[in-house]
Formats: structure tokens, sequence, C-alpha cells
């Protein structure tokens, strides 16, 4: 074997291998699109993997008849809302595990990551119960205290170490030059780590977006888009639903994350750009 | 412009076990030129952070003149501070950081205009205003971090080894020009550096410090003539100052300092000092430039010599001076002789010895008695 023809296929392995990464997440993505909308003949007719006839009208009725609209509405808002409050919490936590030495520190984040490994089926019954009391059964502010509880700790972990990564001394000179530990935080600590936050926040909006367990639990009404699909996926609506209907359903779950990557990806790519310089 | 203080200063860390700062009594005058020099890790930045503000005494004041500052914060006191690392805050361009701290007094923006220029002129960082930090050189940023510390006219002026990650060339032109600076603009400046080249080249007066506590403190020339101690000593001047053990004896020539290989008979006056010591051990020190070798160098301005016999061990040619490794006894004496002279190995060599910048310190509290 020449040189040329092991470059050749280094370079075909090479290939081979990317192709192989982008068709494992593409292809469901296609399927999923292609079903979604294919009407019912073509669904079910054995002879046609690619479907001809297209139709909206399963998307349509999830949407409008069956709200999914409504519950899109409200996992944007349980997700906002999981993302304020766990960084109002997370962020002044992190910081401190960042910047400060105190007793019992390791103890302390031992234990933050020790939460997470919590089961949470079995914390289901009780958190109802609460939750009845606390008059926060089936309400958004009450799935979105639930997702806080099992974001915080990532938040507060990831903040930490985005936190250690901006140079003390920077901070130090703020306030040397005229601000309060606060103003120093919220004008140069703060702008620096706005990246890592931002990608954290990303992370914190995809988890509560796909988390289906707590917030079927904890909605009936006003159920978040995953827990209102599950919900007409078992049969909420009398049957179990059709096959095309899930096609329809996935697509609606995905296409808002398509499309916030999409649009966000370049204004990612810039932030980073400038802070790993 | 304001006098700073400083008034059996302390700062322990980990519940009093690291003594970082041990008792500092200091003044430093208004707009006088104060350099803390000494050894990593003897507590110079800590007692530059506490004058900030940035750290808490665990005991002791500070003053600016007869304002009690100890516990107020750092934006309160009107200083400024260049840090070791710089500081410079990398998601503002060059303007804006020069700017902030005059945005934070709330200057209106046609004067902060007119001062970022006045500043930027005299650092020579005009064409850089437009840039960020990450697209300068290390001098530049430096200049920069200068640039951002005197643009608010402070009453004190922190300098934490601004020069330290700049290049040998670099560093010596930066020297003349921050002390330049520093003169035109009068304000009151405490340097921290581990350079005694550095101390000795700026400072009005060197503060020398040594784990956690300030050895001595006077202008550069007294420091490096009259050091109090073996440490202040061997710690300012290169080579080092040679220092070894002799016993003072009383001969018929007088006070005689008898080391090891050698004999140095001193003249009364120097003598009479050493009265106490007779028949003890004390430690002799003399700089390499205060000797010289018979027949390369006369010591011609010198009245009151004395001369020891030594063995070429080893020659450091520097082009500009000439360095002699003596060998005496079994000690080696460095001899500094200016310019390039040829000197044999192994050769049999007499040093003259200027007695009147000798140094003698008591053996047991390292204080210099000569
Ligand atoms: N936050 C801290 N916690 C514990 N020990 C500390 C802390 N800061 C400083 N020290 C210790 O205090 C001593 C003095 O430190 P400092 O930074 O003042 O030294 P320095 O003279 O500036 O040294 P260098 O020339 O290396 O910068 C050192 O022994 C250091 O380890
Ligand atoms: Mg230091």
């Amino acid at each position: 074997m020449n040189e040329k023809t092991k470059f050749m296929l280094k370079q075909i392995a090479f290939y081979t291998f990317v192709f192989t990464v982008v068709a494992w997440i593409v292809v469901p993505l296609i399927v999923v699109a292609l079903y979604a909308f294919s009407s019912k003949l073509d669904y079910y007719d054995p002879s046609k993997i690619i479907p001809f006839h297209y139709t909206k009208q399963w998307v349509y009725t999830l949407l409008f008849t069956l709200r999914a609209l409504d519950a899109i509405k409200n996992s944007i808002i349980v997700a906002v809302l999981t993302i304020i409050i766990s960084f109002a919490l997370g962020i002044p936590a992190g910081y401190a595990i960042a910047k400060f030495i105190f007793p019992a520190k390791d103890t302390i984040k031992l234990s933050i990551v020790a939460l997470r490994m919590f089961p949470i089926p079995v914390m289901a019954i009780p958190l109802v119960v609460l939750y009845i009391r606390l008059n926060l059964i089936d309400t958004l502010l009450g799935v979105a205290l639930a997702h806080t509880a099992m974001a915080l700790p990532f938040v507060v972990l990831i903040t930490s170490s985005i936190f250690a990564g901006v140079s003390t001394e920077l901070e130090e000179a703020a306030m040397v030059f005229g601000l309060t530990r606060l103003g120093a935080f919220l004008r140069i600590t703060l702008p620096l780590a706005l990246p890592g936050l931002a990608a954290a926040a990303m992370f914190t909006f995809v988890m509560s977006w796909n988390e289906v367990f707590v917030a079927s639990v904890l909605t009936l009404q006003h159920r978040t888009l995953p827990a209102q699909i599950l919900s007409i996926m078992a049969g909420a609506s009398g049957g179990a639903a059709p096959d095309y209907y899930k096609f329809a359903a996935a697509f609606i779950m995905m296409l808002p994350a398509m499309l916030f990557i999409f649009f966000a990806r370049k204004y990612l790519i810039t932030m980073w750009g400038i802070t790993l310089k | 412009m304001v006098e700073v203080r400083l008034e059996n200063l302390k700062k322990y860390f980990d519940k009093g076990r690291v003594k970082a700062v041990d008792g500092i009594n200091l003044t430093i005058k208004d707009g006088e030129f104060l350099v803390l020099l000494g050894p990593s890790g003897c507590g110079k930045t800590t007692t530059l952070r506490m004058i900030s503000g940035l750290e808490v005494p665990t005991a002791g004041k500070i003053w600016f003149e007869d304002r009690d500052v100890t516990y107020l914060p750092p934006k309160d006191r009107n200083i400024s501070m260049v840090f070791q690392s710089y500081a410079v805050w990398p998601h503002m361009k060059v303007y804006d950081n020069i700017a902030f701290p005059l945005r934070i007094k709330k200057y209106p923006e046609e004067e902060i205009r007119k001062k970022v220029k006045w500043v930027a002129e005299l650092l020579q960082i005009e064409e850089l205003l437009d840039r960020y930090p990450a697209q300068l050189s290390g001098g530049q940023r430096q200049r920069v971090a200068v640039a951002r510390a005197i643009v608010v006219e402070p009453d004190v002026l922190l300098m934490d080894e601004p020069l330290s990650n700049l290049d040998a060339k670099l560093r010596v032109m930066m020297r003349a020009e921050i002390k330049k600076l520093q003169a035109q603009l009068k304000v009151t400046t405490i340097y921290v550096t581990h350079d005694q080249v550095e101390a000795m080249t700026m400072g009005d007066r060197i503060a020398v410090m040594r784990q956690g506590k300030v050895l001595q403190v006077g202008p550069p020339v007294e420091v490096y003539s009259k050091p109090n101690s073996i440490f202040v000593a061997t710690f300012i001047g290169a080579p080092e100052m040679n220092i070894m053990d002799v016993t003072v004896k009383e001969t018929e020539k007088g006070i005689v300092l008898e080391g090891e290989g050698f004999e140095i008979s001193l003249p009364q006056d120097l003598g009479e000092l050493l009265r106490d010591y007779i028949n003890k051990t004390v430690v002799f020190g003399i700089r390499p430039e205060h000797m010289t070798v018979e027949g390369i160098s006369e010591f011609l301005h010198v009245k009151r010599k004395a001369k020891i016999k030594g063995v070429v061990d080893f020659v450091e040619a520097l082009g500009t001076d000439t360095i002699i490794h003596a060998r005496v006894g079994s000690k080696i004496i460095k001899v500094k002789i200016p310019g390039h002279v040829p000197v044999e190995l192994k050769k049999e060599i007499s040093i003259i010895i200027d007695l009147d910048n000798i140094h003698v310190f008591d053996k047991s509290t390292e204080k210099a008695i000569i």
C-alpha cells in the first residue's frame, strides 16, 4: 500500500465516521418531520417508505383541539420561571463556593451533588400532599418550583465553576476604583460570566422543557407540553392515539428547540469567541 | 495628597497560624515614593491590600492624614492600585477601562474625554484606546493599568510588582517612566517589589520586609551603606555582600578580626566599637565592590585599607565588571572590579579591603554593630 492509498483510506474512514454521527442525529429528525405530516393512507401503506401525500391535520388537532399550544405556553412560562428562581438562588451560592473559603465547604458541595441522586418518584406523593396544602397544586409556579429543585444543584455547580474562572483581581480592581462589592459583581464579574451563564440557562431550559414526570403528577389543567402530550398519547381523549399523532407530537416537541438553536447559534458562537480569547 | 501611617498593623491568616503581616509601623510622607522590598511571601501584597481596603487587618490602624481608614471599604479611600496581573477588564475597550473609574465618580462625559486624552498622551497609548485588552502586548496592558490608576488623581497610589511580567529592557524603561510620572504627579506612592535594583533606582525610601516585619526603612543609599542587619545587608546589592564568621581579638596592634586564613587589624575608632565583643565570634561583612586586587586596580581614594591573601578560584567576566571568586581559607570571597581585567586562575592574589565600608554584625541578634 503506498502513501496515497493510505491517505485516501484515512479520508474515507474519516468521512464515514462524520457521516455516521450526523446521520445518527439527523435521520430520526427527518423521519419525525416526514411522518408528522403524512396522510393516513400513506402512513399505513407498507409499500411506501417516504409518504407522498401530506396533511397538517395531526399537528393542527394536537395544537388547537388537544390544547398543545396552551401547553407550549405553559412550558415556556415554567421554564423561564425555573431559570429565574434557580438562578436567583444558585448564582449567590455558586459565587460563594467559587470565591470564599468557609467551614464545611466540601461537605456542602457534596450534599448538593448527592441531592441530585435522590429518586424523584419516591417524593411524588408527599410532594402532591404538600402542594395541595400550600395551594400550589396544578399551578405553573408549583411546577417551576419542583423543576428548580431539580435544576438547582446543577446551576450551583456550573455557576461556581464559571465564577472561579473569572479572576478575583478584576473585581477587586473595580472595588478599588469606587464600586461596592455588589456593584463590582454586577458590572465586572457578571458580564464576564455571561456566556457561561447563558449556557447554564439553556441547559436549565431544556431540562424543564423535557421534564415529564413531576409535571404530570403536579398538574391537571395547566400541563406543560410533555405532560400534556403524554396524557394525550396515553389516551386521555379516549383510546391510545394513532402513530402519526405520536410523530406529530414529537415534531411539536422538538421544533421550538431546533428553532432556538438555529437563531441563537450565531450569537452564542460570537459570545464564546470573545471570552475564550 | 495625604500622608499614610501604619500603626502596629497585623494580618494573620488561618486562625493565626500564618502571620502574613506581623506588626508594621511605617509612615509614608505626603508625595513620597516608598518601596516595599522583600523576598517572596514576606507580606508585601498583604500590606498593600490592607492599605487599599481589600483586606481587613487583624489588628492595628491605618491613617490617611488624621482620618482612620482601617475599616473603610476601598471605594471610600480615594486610592488607586496597579495589580500584579494588571487586572484590566477584558470586556471593555482601553478607553472604557480608563474612563471607568471616572464614570463611577460621575464625571461629565466631556471631562472624562479630556482626562482620558491627557493620561493617554502621558503614557503614549493614544492609538490603543479603541482596542480590547486581548489585543495588547504585556507592556501596553501595563500602561493601561497605570493610566487607569492615575486618571482619577488618587490620594494614594499603590503598585504591586507592576513590572514583574515585562521583559528586561521594557522593565528598565518603565521604571524610569513610572518614577518620572510619580514625581510629576506628586502622589503618595507605595510600590511593592522583590527586585532590589528596582527598589534602589525608584524609591525615595525603601522599607525592607521579612516575615511580616519591616527590618529597616531609609533612603536607598542609606539602606545600602548602613544596613542594620545581616538580612538587609545581603538582600541589597548584587553580587551580594560577603559574609563570614570572625573572632574579635585584642593584640598589641589593637583590635583584630581573626577569620579562617586571614586577619584584619582595625583602626582604633572601629576597634573601640567592638570592645564588648573581645574573644567572641561576630559576623564580618564586606561588599564585593568595596574590595580590589593588588596590582590590578588600586584604591587611590581609599584612606584606610587592609590586605588579605587569597587564591583565584573562578572569574566572571561581565564586560562592565569582573567578578573574581577568591578562595580565602575554606570560604569563597567575591571581589568586584570595574571594567574587564584579565586574571589568571589559581593565582595567589592580595585582596585590598576598604575599611571604611566594612560591616560587623552580632552573631546571635544579627543586628549591625559597625
Ligand atoms: N488568603 C490567604 N490565606 C492564607 N494565607 C495567605 C493568604 N494570603 C496570603 N497568605 C500568606 O501570607 C504570606 C504573605 O503573603 P503575601 O502575598 O503578602 O506575600 P508577598 O510578599 O506579596 O509575596 P510575593 O512576592 O510572592 O508576591 C504568605 O505566606 C502567604 O502564603
Ligand atoms: Mg505579592
